[in-house]
């Protein structure tokens, strides 16, 4: 037998009912859609991540390729251009390579069965660069020319563009998807708000003709479906943190790949997202919510 | 007797708390529902809306409580021309009115306390102000073992004054009320009609949509008869006529 109603503990219920048969299938799409915002966004950050760190390496280092002149042997020629760069302003180290490993630059042209000792292969000076004032291009090749050195300097100035250009497509478009399932989010908030509101006419109906202003409905269902959404949301994010997880730790210290390096830093990426999930919800409910109370 | 097209404003009674000038309505590009309608109903009134179904009555009262608005002439409650007012005013309006819809329109999921104090909490009131109230109120309407039981729980006469006391809570200035004894046997009815006498005695406005003929006859009270959507007849009592329509 129930407990006779005591008046004096009476708290009023909420105007809606707190639980909705279709809420289960909103909550696992919302979360869907932040778990794929989420993912798109650790991916993003990680592209963003390796491209910044090829630019880098390739940024430190320049290669001087030295052809020999007049009598000097081409190994005597890349010594000497090893010296004159040591001496530049701006270089860390510059190390003459053995003449095998300019053999075997242009073995795959020429063939194991040509002699290439008869031939007058270039040979290559790798040059680090300092990290803080990296000497350019123009200065190795000015040292080098007044050496009387015949040489030709490259500073993968052509890649490290290409990288950036690459990082920043990547960035774009990792932007531009999360934007779209922000959008599908929302979208699919106010879908279910207008069904909500389709559902609940009643409480709508009673509440607008009792007095009750615009505002005052349309927050019921704002903050009923930012309270989804930011469930939704966090049920994403975590899932999306967790496969973050997974594939940094299956992938060892570089990530799943050196081409895909995520940060265990880079998992808080994912914490705004329920924040975000219920402001895209609750403007997304709000302004359906006000449409439809206007036609009443 | 028969209403002549007026759409001259005529100065208003200071007591009149509803006045229709020349009003029309529609429901978008239908018919009209209701054409050429006058009168004014006074302060403290008690009047019966009768007429065949589909004659307007739940248009009129429609109009009253600002669910619909006229596609000609002007309504004019408590003084102020409905159409004038801006749509953020007319909560406050709303909230002087109380309405028995011809549906109920009851909220299931909450107790038949809560339906009860729905229109006081809209109106801003915190709960210790008014719970005492409106148990006290159940009370009165019959339902004072019933207040924690939902609407789907509850008999038809039962839903009825639950209805009757959410309309009634917020002392609203006028109660209007769409067949209110449509679904309940004779003796509910005249029960539910005491109710409204005993309102109007404490000075609520009573406004009574019906095709009770019996519970009208037996009333004695002014009636404003409509078909197709004209008034047709005033009653014995009926709502004053406007001043240039006499």
């Amino acid at each position: 037998m129930s407990e006779p109603f005591d008046v004096a503990r009476w708290r009023p219920a909420p105007f809606l009912p707190e639980r909705d048969a279709r809420d289960p299938a909103l909550i696992f799409v919302v979360a869907v859609l932040c778990f794929l915002a989420c993912l798109t966004a650790l991916g993003v950050i990680a592209a963003d991540r390796a491209a910044g760190g090829w630019a880098n390496q390739l940024t430190g280092e320049a290669t001087v390729i030295v052809r020999a002149r007049g009598g000097e042997t081409p190994d005597a020629a890349a010594a000497r251009a090893a010296e004159v760069l040591a001496g530049v302003q701006g270089v860390a180290e510059a190390r003459a390579l053995e003449r095998e490993k300019a053999y075997e630059l242009v073995r795959p042209w020429l063939g194991d069965s040509a002699d290439l000792e008869d031939l007058p292969v270039p040979r290559l000076v790798a040059v680090t660069l300092e990290r803080e004032q990296p000497a350019t291009a123009d200065q190795l090749n000015a040292a080098l020319s007044a050496q009387g050195l015949d040489t030709v300097v490259d500073d993968h100035s052509i890649w490290i563009k290409d990288i950036r250009r690459a990082a920043g497509v990547v960035r774009w478009t990792g932007s531009g998807v999360f934007l779209l399932i922000a959008l599908a989010a929302a979208a699919v908030v106010a879908f279910a708000t207008r069904a909500g509101l389709a559902a609940r006419k009643d409480v709508v109906e009673v509440l607008h003709l009792t007095g009750a202003e615009d505002g005052y409905i349309a927050a019921l269902f704002q903050l009923r479906f930012a309270r989804i959404a930011a469930v939704s949301g966090a049920l994403g994010a975590a899932a999306a943190a967790a496969l973050g997880a997974t594939l940094r730790l299956i992938g060892g210290g570089e990530g799943i790949t050196p081409a895909l390096p995520i940060a265990w830093l880079d998992l808080l990426a994912v914490l705004p997202c329920p924040l975000i999930a219920a402001a895209v919800a609750a403007v997304a409910a709000r302004l359906t919510a006000t449409a439809l109370i206007r036609t009443l | 007797m028969s209403r002549k097209p007026n759409n001259a404003a005529a100065p208003e009674a200071a007591d009149d708390i509803v006045r229709f000038d020349a009003v029309s309505m529609r429901y978008g590009r239908g018919p009209e529902v209701l054409s050429d309608l006058n009168f004014a109903l006074p302060r403290g009134s008690f009047h019966f809306v009768t007429g065949p179904s589909g004659a307007g009555k739940s248009s009129l009262l429609k109009l009253i409580y600002l669910a619909a608005k006229p596609s000609a002439g002007a309504v004019h409650l408590f003084g102020e021309d409905t159409q004038r007012l801006h749509p953020s005013q007319l909560p406050k309006l709303r909230q002087r009115i109380g309405v028995v819809f011809q549906d109920l329109i009851l909220l299931d999921h909450l107790s038949a306390f809560d339906n009860a104090a729905l229109p006081l909490r809209i109106a801003g009131h915190k709960p210790s102000e008014y719970r005492n109230d409106v148990a006290e109120l159940l009370a009165w309407v019959g339902l004072g073992k019933r207040m924690q039981a939902q609407p789907p729980t509850l008999a038809g006469g039962e839903k009825q004054r639950l209805a009757i006391a959410r309309a009634v809570v917020n002392r609203p200035e006028i109660l209007l009320a769409d067949e209110p004894t449509g679904n309940v046997d004779q003796e509910m009815a005249l029960r539910i009609f005491r109710l409204f006498v005993e309102l109007n005695r404490l000075g609520t406005t009573i406004v009574i949509a019906t095709h009770d003929q019996d519970l009208v006859a037996r009333a004695n009270k002014p009636v404003l008869n409509l078909e197709h959507g004209r008034i047709t007849a005033l009653g014995p009592q009926g709502p004053r006529p406007r001043a240039d329509d006499e």
